[in-house]
């Protein structure tokens, strides 16, 4: 039974037994990768899974770092990130200025959409021959095969901010007398950052994906290439690396973008 | 009436058309209202109040009529508008949506900071200044809603029933606190309320008006003197009838919309 004479002390238990269970959450969260790495190692050291398809992960480390040692990897990995950091700004950028531009002049809207939505289903990948052959084999090609897949979650989602503002704000806008510009960067452009943040955040998922393809088609290093060439020779090993990198990034990508959603709108 | 007055209605026509279905919102509106005059426009939801407010705060066109606003300076707006609960910018602080009217028209910086920060300590936000609308009360937005159209200094005050959503007592003070800056400024104000409490208690002059099509039915004088108090307008038996009045003239106006 409830101690029903001192309630305080009733919430206080409650209180402790939400915040056990709090943590007992927290730790579930940190114990389910390493769990996973422990049967891992376990299945491929005592030959239940075929160790050289899938090393133990104690091997994939020794590897990684012996590819860390000799420079090879550090090469790679700059010039994935340097692809995707380029891709991306200039996927982000012309889709936040076109979609801006969607979601303001209705007439632009009707004319571009059918074209943006006639491209967007044709995966970028699909028109790396194309790439290559007007940009050639260069850095150019991986930087705007990724800008291509960028642009398109960026482009609706800005679009879709502008057009989603709640018209309220539009009538404060005119009533308040202000001007164009005005409009644009106190109205449109903090009233669709939340949806169009989502798109970057989308995007970033999709540059990912696209960087290794694209290294694995057209290129002559990075991670997407170590992948592939580890791959054809056999070396496994190489190649968990660079696949355990590749989600390493993803996930260091996707808590930056956290963090900047948290800095660009304060007022959520 | 004066020959000059602050607001002239005339003849304004409002009809909605869509798929050869035209619906008069508003007609035939012809109305004065004077310099510093608190004017409460009551009428059953749907009867067009909105509509006439939003036409004078230059948000929706008229069919046909004119009106005038009688302007007193050159760099002054027309009229600010405060909106029903949710006008206030939720991106911008309590201090940063104050001063938007102000902003909007590129005043000097330090022009700005004073006049916001006076009407930030008149609707009592001055604690508040750098928090956004998230964090504030239903009534604080209102507060900020209301400084930010004083801090304008327009002509006229346009008010879309900004109180309509709140709880009773929040209603009452924030009531007595807009009376209290009205007395200050001496804004003429054109107020829409379906409260005829509200109306009773604010206004110099109660116009009533029927639905579909919108028309001004009667208005009523209320000449008690101010500052009022509520207590007086509660006990005050001239009002009390004058309540009646408005409560019956609205009832058959919803008995009638209702066939």
């Amino acid at each position: 039974m409830k101690d029903i004479k001192n309630p305080i002390e009733t919430e206080k238990r409650e209180w402790r037994k939400q915040q056990t269970q709090l943590r007992l959450k927290t730790w579930l969260t940190i114990f389910s990768p390493i769990s996973l790495l422990l049967i891992w190692q376990f299945l491929s050291q005592s030959g239940l899974i075929d160790a050289r398809f899938f090393p133990p992960p104690t091997a994939i480390i020794s590897t990684f770092i012996d590819l860390l040692t000799s420079g090879e990897l550090f090469h790679n990995i700059n010039i994935s990130l340097f692809r995707i950091f380029a891709g991306f700004l200039l996927g982000v950028i012309p889709g936040i200025i076109i979609g801006l531009c969607m979601g303001l002049y209705a007439p632009f809207r009707h004319f571009v959409s059918p074209v943006v939505m006639a491209l967007m289903p044709i995966p970028t990948l699909a028109l790396l021959p194309i790439i290559l052959i007007i940009f050639g084999i260069g850095e150019v090609s991986k930087v705007v095969t990724i800008a291509g897949s960028v642009f398109f979650p960026v482009v609706i989602n800005t679009a879709a901010g502008v057009i989603s503002i709640d018209s309220i704000y539009l009538d404060v806008a005119k009533n308040y007398g202000a001007s164009r510009k005005d409009f644009i960067l106190k109205i449109a452009l903090p009233g669709s950052l939340p949806v169009m943040l989502e798109g970057i955040q989308m995007g970033q998922a999709i540059a990912l994906l696209t960087i290794v393809a694209a290294e694995m088609m057209g290129a002559r290093s990075g991670i997407g290439y170590l992948i592939w060439t580890s791959y054809s020779a056999f070396l496994l090993k190489e190649m968990f690396v660079g696949l355990i990198l590749i989600s390493f990034f993803g996930y260091i990508f996707s808590l930056l973008l956290r963090w900047l959603q948290r800095k660009l709108i304060p007022w959520r | 009436m004066s020959p000059n007055p602050k607001i002239s209605i005339h003849e304004l026509t409002k009809v909605f058309y869509k798929k050869k279905n035209s619906v008069t919102a508003l007609e035939n509106i012809s109305l004065d209202i004077e310099e510093g005059e608190f004017v409460c426009l009551v009428g059953p939801s749907g009867c067009g109040k909105t509509t006439l407010l939003r036409i004078l705060a230059g948000l929706e066109n008229q069919s046909s009529g004119a009106f005038k606003i009688e302007r007193s300076g050159e760099d002054r707006p027309n009229q600010s508008m405060v909106f029903q609960e949710r006008g206030v910018l939720p991106w911008l602080t309590v201090e940063e949506n104050v001063a938007f009217g102000l902003k909007m028209r590129h005043l000097p910086k330090s022009h700005v900071k004073e006049r916001t920060n006076y009407f930030l300590n008149k609707v009592g936000l001055a604690k508040f200044t750098k928090m956004y609308p998230k964090e504030l009360s239903g009534g604080m937005k209102q507060r900020v809603s209301i400084a930010r159209a004083f801090a304008n200094d327009p002509e006229i005050l346009l008010m879309d029933e900004p109180f309509g959503a709140l709880d009773e007592q929040n209603k009452y003070i924030l009531q007595e606190e807009l009376l209290s800056i009205w007395s200050e400024t001496k804004k003429t104000v054109l107020f829409i309320t379906h409260s005829i409490d509200e109306a009773l208690y604010l206004s110099d002059r109660v116009l009533l008006m029927s639905a579909q099509p919108g028309k001004i039915l009667a208005e009523i004088k209320i000449d008690l003197s101010r500052p009022r108090k509520l207590e007086d307008i509660r006990s005050n038996s001239e009002i009390s009838s004058k309540f009646l009045d408005i409560w019956r003239h609205l009832q058959v106006e919803v008995q009638r919309s209702r066939l």
